[in-house]
């Protein structure tokens, strides 16, 4: 008990019961401590050090940084791309986990390969990708330009972009949950007169609503957080096309870094209440007695 | 409702799964599929079911194709072999499901549907457990709130998986005599798979019993007991010793190479020979287990077990020892050659 820290007591608590590690009790508080240092040195102290830059000029500073037109138009541009690309991911994260998890099919393997690709690309890989398809020189930029259709340094490039990177968060979440649960249910369902929709809402859709919410929280943090791949679409236009990650990037290339740090409290703050609804899903989801992550109970 | 299938065929992959099945479930009956795993068994029911299609043949109910119908249409109960209950749903939700979902002009009045699924609940004796979930059940309540649901859009077909194998012995034991009575007051047609070769001849009215995707034999429990129409059978259903022409040749010589197959409790055992035919043995094993008592012999010369069956009484009248030398008689055996089969009782 000489360990500092509640974690630390539960972990030697948990190897106490070995008689063989016994003897590794001074070792093991060692550990745990040398990773709380850790964690703290490079996880808790920059996110302290973004709130300190942030008010190191005072609150009204920090309040005008963030009460300007152009930080707002970023702020609004965030929301708005996550408002499209986390349902987008939505409705396709369900439809390619339901049919993975439920059906064989030829080119199974090939489709959870695709939809992990984005998590194995760089991001402005990707952005580039977005580049050379709809270009002023690219595939279809032809095409795009006489119909007056503006994809990239636009808008929809951008959402397009955010959707790319943030394909396989809602897909990869619920694919080994639905798995897991198998297609009994579903069958009994089938079986008892019920339609194909009337299934999927009455039946899958509960039992997977836990682990459809984690995915949608994970997949709204990296939405409103993604840099590399907006940033090759995006233009940089100020006011139009910036996101708030590129525009704290702007505004710190500018040695502006109160505004900089005031926007980037903004962007931490947010990871913070995803953090919270986390947790809060998680502790929900494990009160329910529904499980997270595919794990059978 | 009567089901019938004609040259049914079903491949996984290269796998046969169902060879060339042909099956008639009489209206109202009571029918085991048998089988060890992997014989095609629960292939069979959920094609029956149609959560499978077949690759060819047909299947009728009651006379008229059903191939083209999903299971949503073909009017079956299915209970699955885990339950498959709806976790999310208390058990009154789960019972009432089959008919909530009925399209609208279909469905009846809430005040119907409380009605008809209390009454569900109260055949399978669990009326009681109406607003529990189906986790906070034991697996035999939770497989008879599978079954009230199954039957609350009233089936014309019942079709169970291994409705009892998730099941412990004592549950199991109770939960097939308790489906058999309510197959009795129900008379719905019911077919139900499984590997426990007791559960099929103590339940079913017929028995089906399945090797490698073919059908070996059909009939009454008593026919698949007493007279088994395959090897396979015989060493599936029941106890059987092996005896082989070479080697005990006073039984099976006329036959050339040959296997007799001899259940445990036909065979008389003896102090002195009783006749020409009598196997000289040595008793290796006694051991009384319940009503009988189990005698395990050896035939001079070899290392196989014979096993033979005695009631208590038989075996007090002249009691064996370990080691005793004694004379083993097959009362009823039957000689299967390659390919050949030939029934024969001994004298």
């Amino acid at each position: 008990m000489r360990c500092n820290g509640g974690l630390a007591e539960e972990v030697a608590d948990n190897v106490r019961s070995f008689p063989a590690t016994k003897d590794f009790h001074p070792r093991i508080c060692l550990l745990i401590d040398t990773a709380l240092l850790y964690l703290l040195l490079f996880l808790g102290l920059p996110l302290v050090a973004v709130f300190v830059e942030a008010f190191s000029k005072g609150w009204s500073l920090y309040l005008s940084a963030l009460n300007e037109p152009d930080a707002w138009s970023a702020i609004k541009l965030t929301f708005i791309t996550a408002a499209i690309a986390v349902p987008a991911n939505l409705v396709f994260g369900i439809a390619a986990a339901w049919c993975i998890a439920k059906f064989e099919f030829k080119g199974k393997s090939l489709l959870i390969t695709l939809i992990d690709l984005p998590f194995a690309v760089s991001p402005v890989v990707s952005g580039l990708v977005y580049v050379l398809l709809f270009g002023a020189q690219g595939w279809f930029g032809n095409w795009l330009q006489a119909h007056d259709i503006r994809l990239l340094f636009a808008v929809p490039g951008i959402v397009l972009a955010t959707i790319f990177v943030t394909f396989p968060f809602i897909a990869r979440e619920l694919i080994p949950l639905m798995q897991a649960q198998g297609k009994e249910e579903e069958e009994a369902s089938i079986s008892l007169g019920a339609s194909g929709w009337q299934t999927f809402w009455l039946v899958t859709l509960p039992n997977i609503k836990w682990g459809l919410l984690y995915g949608v929280i994970l997949c709204n943090a990296r939405a409103m957080g993604e840099f590399g791949a907006v940033s090759v679409v995006s233009g940089h236009i100020r006011g139009m096309t910036n996101t708030m990650p590129l525009h704290v990037e702007i505004l710190y290339n500018e040695y502006n870094f109160v505004a900089a740090f005031a926007v980037a409290s903004l962007l931490a703050l947010l990871a913070l209440v995803t953090l919270l609804v986390k947790s809060l899903v998680e502790w929900q989801a494990r009160r329910s007695g529904e499980p997270l992550h595919g794990e059978v109970k | 409702m009567s089901i019938t299938i004609e040259n049914l065929n079903k491949h996984f992959g290269a796998y046969k799964a169902l060879d060339n099945i042909n099956l008639e479930v009489n209206s109202g009956e009571l029918l085991a599929l048998l089988g060890p795993s992997g014989c095609g068994k629960t292939s069979l029911l959920r094609i029956i079911g149609g959560l499978e299609l077949a690759d060819s043949g047909k299947l009728l109910f009651h006379g008229e194709d059903v191939k083209q119908r999903d299971a949503r249409e073909r009017n079956v109960g299915f209970v699955f072999q885990h339950y498959a209950l709806f976790r999310h749903m208390s058990v009154f939700e789960n019972v009432a499901f089959g008919l909530r979902v009925k399209p609208r002009k279909e469905r009846h009045s809430e005040a119907e549907i409380k009605r008809r699924v209390h009454e569900l609940l109260g055949l399978v004796q669990l009326d009681w457990l109406a607003d529990r979930y189906p986790a906070q059940l034991s697996g035999g309540q939770r497989q008879r709130i599978a079954l009230a649901r199954a039957l609350a859009v009233e089936p014309k077909i019942l079709l169970l998986d291994e409705p009892f194998g998730a099941l412990d012995a004592q549950v199991r034991k109770e939960l097939r005599r308790w489906l058999r009575r309510l197959h009795d007051e129900l008379h719905i047609t019911s077919i139900f798979v499984t590997h426990d070769q007791e559960e099929a001849l103590e339940v079913a009215d017929r028995v089906v019993v399945m090797n490698k995707g073919k059908i070996e034999q059909i009939g009454t429990p008593d026919e698949v007991y007493a007279s088994p129409a395959t090897p396979f059978v015989y060493q599936f259903i029941g106890n059987v010793n092996l005896f082989h022409s070479r080697e005990h040749a006073p039984w099976t010589q006329q036959h050339g190479d040959a296997v007799a197959y001899v259940r445990p409790h036909d065979i008389e055992i003896s102090n002195t020979p009783q006749d020409n035919t009598s196997l000289p043995v040595e008793v290796k094993l006694v051991r009384a287990i319940g009503s009988i008592v189990r005698v395990e012999v050896a035939v001079d010369a070899s290392s196989e077990f014979i096993e033979i069956e005695l009631s208590r009484e038989r075996f007090n009248l002249s009691p064996l020892a370990n080691g005793d030398k004694a004379f083993i008689r097959p009362r009823q055996f039957r000689v299967f050659e390659t390919g050949v089969q030939n029934e024969l009782s001994a004298a």
